[in-house]
């Protein structure tokens, strides 16, 4: 699969990535080469298998809703680049 | 001279107390600023195994000791604990400490083992040769000009230079079997399910798994015994009961064993690691046991499988990183998206965003049926089609990879060329069943090859015992 520098772009958006025009060439190098090599799947017939979707043999259970252990606010903010007393803080999001 | 070699070693030691906690952790603190150079160590917790040792010395005296006593262990930098920092060897994390400690390594420290310090990888686990990491490459002990293998390059050459008695590394596609083998040690990648992934900064989590590296069977089996078991942090985690693998190593029955035709007739395969693994069939025939050929015709589709699965789970799995609640933020932004995208672009390396393009990519809505549904399809053959074989033989073995351990660079501007170092591990990942490397001899440069045993799912103890008479078979 051929892909151009426009599908770059637009899967660099949906993953919020940027790259210049040099990675931005070298990414649809690389993704083309592997998105090919990828394509060998093609080869297998796989008419009316099921995917497989989870690899756990383990079935969800309905526990008891019991407080447990909880981060208090300091910790919860530890690791912040950047916060006040209460909240993350993150830069404008309305102009 | 070369002390604590294995945890009987250090045991006897105690017993007879001719050393204590202190000093042993003190014996691997001087290895690692000795061979530093190696790049092994991210970070060494000198304060708080030092205090650890000096609690089990008390607990020693006291004889309220758990089971791992006298045990040190180093961890890689994707697996947590409370109070330490983890970066999953990416700038995108610098900085970032742990709030809590993961499941396994709890288990371990619940017995008293004491853990050294975190251990150099591939950055989030994408790499077969540990080159891709904000800490720099890891040097393979054996020859430094080569690379120790990855992801978990750092946890192999922790072993190899005997730096700590046993490590914890992470195997999602072979990142414990492939640096086992390029450095001589035993690797395991336990059945999918069996450890409890809370605590492990996620790659692909339909595929990650914890396993230790060590120089004998007997302490890989221990560390996993604790290890495993259900969590009720991780609901995938299985509830199967869990043997203890140590106590259960003897081995004396007649095996059915297969080897896979398509992986010894690989055009990939060096010569001697070939020689070697057909050599180790020869003496298993000698001593009575039943070996076929068998023929895995869905050996060349494993790769594309693995890589379209695990880049789209990677893609999903790395959205949390965006610089709002911790890790790096990018001091480039000027408002909310150019925050997400300078810190993401700034914050991951060249491997890491390669994978969550391709991941976003394959889920996209044009795309997702056509490859990621495909793979899902592919998968499930892959996946019968060798539970199928093990249900017909005991085991499977083949090479743990298809060459020794190669110079620095030497695949770095070939990303396919790289992934191909996996060819013959992510069989087992993919499948979900247990697989183990252990060292065959070297080739003619002196470098270590490994040779591979899978088994059915939750056969861990048939799987070490195999493992432990097929090493006493080979030093005689």
């Amino acid at each position: 699969m051929k892909v151009d520098l426009n599908t770059v772009k637009k899967i660099a958006h949906l993953a919020r990535l940027e790259f210049d025009e040099a990675g931005a060439e070298r990414m649809q190098r690389d993704m083309t080469q592997i998105l090919d090599w990828e394509e060998q799947l093609n080869e297998v017939d796989t008419d009316g298998i099921e995917p497989l979707t989870t690899m756990s043999s383990e079935v969800n259970v309905l526990r008891e809703d019991k407080v447990g252990e909880h981060l208090p606010h300091d910790k919860g903010l530890l690791n912040a680049p950047q916060k006040d007393s209460d909240y993350f803080r993150v830069p404008k999001v309305l102009e | 001279m070369e002390k604590f070699l294995s945890f009987d070693d250090i045991k006897k030691s105690l017993e007879n107390r001719e050393t204590d906690c202190k000093a042993i952790v003190n014996y691997y603190l001087n290895n690692i600023k000795t061979k530093a150079h190696l790049n092994a160590f991210v970070e060494v917790y000198e304060e708080s195994a030092l205090q650890q040792a000096a609690q089990v010395d008390s607990k020693i005296a006291s004889g309220k000791a758990g089971k791992l006593a006298g045990m040190v262990i180093g961890i890689k930098d994707v697996l947590v604990y409370r109070d330490h920092e983890v970066n999953a060897s990416s700038k995108i994390l610098d900085g970032f400490v742990s709030q809590f400690t993961a499941t396994a390594i709890q288990r371990l420290i619940e017995e008293d083992a004491i853990i050294i310090g975190r251990l150099n990888c591939d950055e989030f686990g994408m790499g077969s040769s540990n080159e891709n990491s904000v800490h720099g490459k890891v040097l393979n002990a054996a020859d430094e000009n080569r690379v120790p293998g990855g992801s978990s390059g750092g946890s192999a050459v922790a072993v190899q230079a005997n730096l700590c008695t046993v490590s914890l590394g992470t195997d999602t596609g072979g990142s414990v079997r492939q640096p086992a083998a390029f450095t001589g040690l035993i690797g395991i990648k336990p059945t999918y399910s069996r450890v409890s992934r809370w605590g492990l900064i996620a790659y692909a989590s339909s595929f990650d798994t914890i396993g230790v590296f060590s120089r004998n069977v007997k302490d890989n089996a221990l560390v996993m015994e604790i290890m495993a078991g259900p969590d009720n942090f991780d609901s995938t985690a299985s509830k199967k009961p869990v043997p203890h693998y140590s106590e259960l190593l003897h081995f004396d029955k007649r095996a059915k064993i297969a080897y896979l035709k398509e992986t010894l007739e690989s055009p990939a395969l060096q010569q001697e690691i070939k020689a070697n693994t057909l050599a180790v069939l020869e003496k298993l025939k000698q001593e009575g046991h039943e070996v076929e050929e068998v023929q895995f015709p869905l050996l060349k589709y494993v790769l594309p499988t693995y890589y379209i699965l695990t880049t789209a789970e990677a893609s999903s799995n790395l959205s949390r990183f965006d610089g709002v609640k911790y890790g790096y933020r990018s001091p480039n932004v000027h408002n909310l998206e150019s925050m997400y995208k300078k810190t993401r672009s700034e914050g991951f390396g060249e491997e890491v965003k390669r994978r969550i393009m391709l991941g976003t990519f394959v889920l996209s809505a044009s795309y997702y049926d056509a490859y990621f549904t495909k793979a899902q399809k592919v998968r499930r053959l892959i996946k019968e089609y060798t539970e199928n074989l093990l249900s017909k033989y005991d085991y499977i073995v083949l090479p743990t990879t298809p060459s020794t351990a190669f110079k620095f660079g030497e695949h770095s501007n070939d990303p396919v060329a790289m992934y191909l170092e996996d060819l013959f591990t992510v069989q087992a990942s993919v499948s979900g069943v247990p697989s183990l490397s252990l060292p065959n001899g070297t080739d003619s440069k002196g470098l270590p090859i490994g040779i591979q045993i899978m088994a059915n799912s939750f056969k861990e103890a048939e799987l070490y015992a195999f493992g432990n008479y097929l090493m006493d078979l080979n030093s005689n």
